[in-house]
């Protein structure tokens, strides 16, 4: 027993060593994790740490009969515009472009809105005419109360086409 | 020289940091211009211009949407040589990118990344991005029209990424679009974080070039006579320095860094392109699904990359640009094939109408993505195949083929996309737009 020892006289010493060198390694994770945790929130979007309040993100564009049947009109402070349809339903399109970000223009001529980055075109409904686009313009529901035609800011709406509870009528 | 007094004591002492970077002697061979072309000592010299020029600037600039734009002009306008300094870090930081792919292009051709090199490759691989996101980041500082939409276009490029890409943008931006926050996060990583990364990347780089025994030798070179590294190679290194600085004065006293109109989120400028070293990816993206475009293609490029080192090979081109007349042709061959393909590319999905009109019931992803994808994948595929027959190249020229087809193809890309490209992103001749 006495030989056993001498023999081995590292034994429990590797053992503590490699248990203190996991130790280290896992406690060097957690700090990083930490670390990374702690830049993530750094950089976190600002505005999910200041929400902004509910009634700022119903803004009013204008009253319904400034909207002429079939007519597009721009809002550029709110980046959007505001379709309104032949039997005079309300659709309000996000002016970003799905592809790539720029601000589409809405052409009178070909009636229809070219994108001036990459040459993306869609109809009036914001439906896809020529790529590279990959889905058509978001839209935003529009609420009409007191014939004023509001836009809810806070739910820019993904879509794969057009449906037409996207339209809002005046009732 | 060590028998030489003047290299006692006082000069030791004077110029050990150069001896510091620089080993004592270096072989005679390596000291001739047309090895390197003096490119990483141009690289690091640009380096030096930028971090000047750049503190100089942070003096005067005031990083936030109200004002960055007007204290741009006001350099510009009311300060003697405001206009100058901005120049000089403008065209700096775009022979920056320059320098750096060439001299990548120069280490790829002369065979240098393959190990002990290895690491000094993908280091200067990694330093190629800083310094193309170092290019990027400083884009927006201006807030002028052409830095807000060319930063909402290519920071739009990664949300295409799959899982990952919309988070990392948003957390680029610090919002949904380009706005305050995305100024602050820009201005940071412009002139703290990535000059710090490059400086530390640079130092490892320098280091493993060391390692390596300074740059490759030419094999038929290996014996030639050692000679002191000052005066021959501090001197020539000299030479090359102040002559590219004169170069950048030169430029930088003719021509103007752009400024447009004051930054409008509302209207996109027509056409809004990237910045220059973008635009073959911008011009890939008028052709490709965007997941193709901005992730799938890059990522397998630069996988290639890093990968080049460690493909095996038995060749022996060690400094010298191609080993047999069949690598020349092979090259050249290369080279010729990837511009005619690169354009009839370009003109075919011009002239064909869009995928949405011809089959609207087919995904965009398979039409304007796979479908492209591996017509050009396989065109380089029966390329390559042709390219073995033809001229029987061996392992390395293969790859130099590859490198050269796919650098033509970006250059043709960006080209096009520089200047063939009018109102709407269509097709124009250079003298029409």
């Amino acid at each position: 027993m006495h030989k056993k020892m001498a023999d081995n006289p590292a034994e429990p010493e590797k053992g503590r060593r490699s248990f203190l060198k996991r130790l280290w390694l896992a406690l060097g994770l957690v700090a990083t994790a930490e670390l990374l945790w702690f830049i993530g929130s750094l950089l976190k979007p600002s505005r999910e740490t200041h929400k902004s309040r509910p009634a700022d993100t119903l803004r009013v564009i204008g009253s319904v009969d400034e909207f002429q049947a079939g007519s597009v009109t721009p809002d550029r402070v709110n980046r959007l515009y505001i379709v309104r349809e032949a039997d005079g339903g309300f659709l309000a399109l996000s002016l970003t472009c799905p592809h790539l970000g720029c601000s589409v223009l809405w052409n009178e001529e070909s009636r229809q809105f070219d994108c001036p980055c990459h040459s993306s075109a869609f109809d009036r409904r914001g439906i896809v005419l020529s790529s590279p686009a990959p889905r058509p313009l978001d839209y935003l529901p529009v609420i009409i109360e007191e014939g004023k035609v509001k836009v809810d800011m806070s739910s820019v709406t993904k879509r794969k086409k057009f449906e037409p509870d996207q339209v809002t009528y005046a009732i | 020289m060590t028998d030489h007094p003047a290299t006692e004591k006082g000069e030791k002492s004077r110029f050990g940091l150069i001896l510091h970077l620089h080993p004592r002697k270096v072989r005679e061979s390596t000291l001739r211009y047309t090895l390197t072309f003096g490119l990483g000592g141009m690289a690091a010299m640009l380096l030096v211009i930028q971090v000047i020029t750049g503190l100089l600037l942070k003096f005067h600039y005031e990083p936030s949407p109200e004002s960055a734009y007007n204290s741009i002009l006001n350099l510009q306008e009311s300060l003697l040589f405001g206009k100058m300094l901005r120049n000089i870090h403008h065209w700096s930081a775009i022979a920056f990118v320059w320098i750096a792919f060439l001299h990548m292009l120069r280490t790829a051709f002369t065979g240098a990344y393959r190990p002990p090199r290895d690491m000094t490759w993908l280091t200067g691989l990694g330093l190629l991005l800083l310094v193309v996101l170092s290019n990027f980041t400083g884009y927006l500082l201006p807030w002028d029209q052409l830095s807000y939409w060319a930063v909402t276009v290519g920071t739009s490029l990664l949300s295409y990424i799959p899982i990952a890409g919309e988070p990392i943008r948003k957390a680029l931006l610090g919002g949904a679009e380009v706005g305050q926050p995305t100024l602050t996060n820009f201005f940071n990583l412009h002139t703290g974080v990535i000059p710090l990364l490059i400086i530390a990347l640079m130092a490892w780089h320098f280091w493993r070039i060391r390692r390596a025994g300074g740059v490759i030798v030419v094999e038929k070179d290996k014996e030639s006579p050692m000679v002191d590294t000052r005066p021959h190679l501090v001197n020539r290194e000299f030479v090359v320095a102040v002559t590219l600085l004169a170069a950048i004065f030169l430029i930088s006293s003719l021509l103007d860094a752009p400024l447009r109109d004051r930054a409008n989120p509302a209207f996109s400028p027509n056409p809004a392109k990237a910045p220059w070293y973008f635009m073959g990816l911008q011009e890939l993206l008028i052709h490709f699904h965007p997941l193709f475009a901005v992730f799938i293609l890059p990522v397998a490029v630069l996988a290639a990359a890093v990968w080049m080192p460690y493909v095996r090979s038995t060749d022996k081109n060690q400094g010298i640009w191609f080993l047999s007349p069949n690598g020349i042709s092979s090259a050249k061959m290369a080279a010729i094939t990837g511009t005619i393909l690169t354009i009839i590319f370009i003109t075919v999905s011009e002239i064909l109408p869009d995928p949405e009109v011809l089959l609207p019931k087919v995904p965009p992803l398979i039409t304007t993505g796979l479908v492209p994808f591996i017509l050009a994948t396989g065109t380089i595929w029966l390329f390559l195949k042709y390219l073995r027959r033809r001229c029987s190249p061996n392992r390395a020229e293969i790859i130099q083929a590859v490198v050269v087809m796919i650098v033509v193809s970006y250059a043709v890309l960006t080209i096009t996309g520089i200047f063939f490209r009018g109102e709407g992103m269509n097709l124009v001749w250079p003298w029409n737009r």
